[in-house]
């Protein structure tokens, strides 16, 4: 883009005949960097325009149904086999030392802690990044989005903010729902599989939980839905080469989102139990 | 149909200076400059027919004026205003006053007919109950009334860039900048196309820059006039002392202006790169 602050490459820069390997690393780190500040911008402009006009609210709430409503199904579905799982391989190695009532203990933990916003950034990434991007990416090969600022239509407003909206608002939610399942889905196998009364391991996975413990996994809902929203528009309005870059930037939203997640994940805890020992 | 006249909220000095006028403007990517350097202008009323090859950078030259692309180098006015500098927020205030026409339409393929068309007054906040008699009376103008309720998608090519010309003429701009509007149509669907640029010309006096590959549509617009009386489509150049209508002809090559007279002054020509163009 012309108008990028960092020219990435010039032409009247390069030498003639074939570029050196530093040439070559230079613009390749170059290029990365360009990447990394225009996904900066954009995420940054995805929420201050938040707080100013025009809003469009119908188009948010078509997202939120987009993105929370249509992964509800496999939200409901995997956080109940997620919950269940956690139950037959933890249930079995605390059998061993007689403690199987620590069963609710830990899944309640690992879900809220870890699995529920995980599990859910996960699916929803895999689900909604790769729309994302496609959809936008779509747009922008078809010259939509430059229709739309011809015809005075901020498509940072009008495509990215209320993805990234939605997504903020439902993916807590989703995390919410996938984490109660799944101590449904932990509960059923504990009662079939560990003999363990429903009561008991209810009573054990609520009673365990901390203030803290919900903050880290509503903090981590939370950034896994920039991260999936923020991904997937800045992939699908960088699509290059047609159709065919469609298909290279769905990808790329999933798994860039994805492998985003799991680092960002690995931050967030940290942090949380850093700020656990401090507070 | 006689009160679709041109309401643009342009200041009146505005109108009074060139619609379009471009200073030693230069623009380039990473494969090359595209624009070397180009100068011409547009008066009001006037059509502008700029003719090239491909890749000889006419696309790019009405993103410009549209403020879509920021060149390099250069100065850009449009209606008076310099647009080169601008901020997105600025531009997408300005683009409120020009109508463009892409391509292949650039129609918001989720939308109706009548949701693109009306798309600049739903975003403007127009009342909907007002809405609607405006989508219905351009539509009328493009005589595709009936597809009001239909999706981009059933419709036909030809049908798709009149849509597209009702949704650059909602608010009435005094110019409108077309990209090869007839490209890829039959040459009865093209005749459509241009009959209806010849009657935003003669009729309403609407300035137009052209961009097109096909000579034909440019000696159509300049040897032809639509005449209200009739509503027909007449041989000659008209008389309307109210908007004389100019046709003039800019052929690009290499980023650069190659030629730029009157059809008269191009079909006389011994140039043989010019003479390619009409054989």
């Amino acid at each position: 883009m012309s108008d990028t602050p960092l020219q990435v490459s010039h032409p009247g820069s390069s030498a003639p005949g074939t570029p050196s390997v530093r040439e070559i690393l230079t613009d390749a780190a170059k290029l990365a960097v360009a990447k990394v500040q225009d996904y900066a911008r954009l995420s940054a402009r995805s929420l201050t325009n938040l707080f100013s006009k025009p809003r469009y609210a119908q188009d948010t709430l078509d997202q939120m149904d987009d993105i929370g409503v249509g992964s509800l199904p496999i939200v409901l579905l995997s956080g109940f086999f997620i919950g269940a799982v956690m139950v037959l391989q933890t249930g079995s190695q605390f059998q061993r030392f007689g403690q199987v009532s620590l069963t609710g203990d830990i899944v309640s933990l690992a879900l809220v802690r870890e699995l529920g916003p995980t599990i859910t950034g996960l699916l929803v990434a895999g689900r909604c990044s790769s729309g994302i991007a496609s959809e936008l990416g779509s747009m922008l090969v078809t010259e939509q989005v430059d229709a739309m600022r011809a015809m005075g239509t901020d498509p940072s407003r009008k495509l990215i903010s209320p993805r990234v909206l939605a997504a903020l608002i439902t993916v807590p939610l989703l995390t919410t729902i996938s984490v109660f399942v799944g101590l449904l889905g932990g509960m059923v196998a504990s009662v079939f599989s560990l003999r363990l009364s429903a009561t008991t391991f209810w009573q054990r996975a609520i009673a365990i939980l901390e203030f803290s413990d919900l903050m880290q996994g509503f903090t981590k809902s939370l950034v896994f839905a920039f991260i999936l929203s923020t991904v997937g528009c800045y992939q699908g309005l960088n699509v290059r080469g047609g159709t065919q870059g469609v298909g290279r930037a769905t990808t790329q939203a999933v798994v860039v989102s994805s492998v985003m997640i799991i680092i960002a994940d690995t931050f967030l805890t940290k942090l949380a139990l850093y700020l656990a020992d401090k507070l | 149909m006689d009160t679709l006249a041109p309401t643009s909220s342009v200041p009146s000095p505005a109108n009074e200076s060139a619609s379009v006028k471009f200073d030693d403007v230069w623009l380039g990517f990473d494969e090359g400059p595209i624009l070397r350097g180009l100068t011409f202008s547009a008066q009001r009323g006037e059509t502008v027919v700029l003719l090239g090859e491909t890749g000889t950078g006419k696309t790019l030259s009405l993103k410009i004026a549209a403020g879509l692309l920021c060149p390099d180098r250069g100065s850009v006015q449009v209606l008076g205003q310099s647009i080169v500098g601008q901020s997105e927020q600025d531009l997408l205030q300005f683009r409120r006053q020009i109508g463009f026409v892409f391509q292949e339409g650039a129609l918001f393929d989720s939308l109706t007919v009548g949701e693109n068309v009306g798309y600049r007054l739903t975003q403007d906040g127009v009342d909907p109950d007002a809405v609607l008699p405006q989508v219905l009376e351009i539509l009328r103008f493009v005589e595709l009334e009936h597809t009001i309720d239909m999706l981009p998608a059933e419709l036909s090519g030809g049908m798709r860039r009149r849509v597209s010309i009702a949704r650059a003429l909602i608010n009435r701009p005094p110019i409108i900048l077309y990209d090869s509007p007839t490209a890829g149509l039959d040459p009865i669907t093209s005749q459509t196309i241009i009959t209806l640029i010849l009657r935003l010309r003669d009729v309403y006096g609407v300035s137009a820059l052209m961009a097109t590959h096909r000579l034909q549509d440019g000696f159509a617009l300049a040897n032809f006039h639509f005449d209200p009386k009739t509503r027909t489509v007449c041989r000659g150049p008209g008389n309307s002392s109210q908007h004389p209508p100019v046709t003039r002809f800019l052929v690009l090559r290499d980023g650069r202006i190659y030629f730029e007279g009157s059809p008269e002054d191009l079909l006389n020509s011994r140039d043989p790169y010019l003479r390619r163009f009409l054989i």
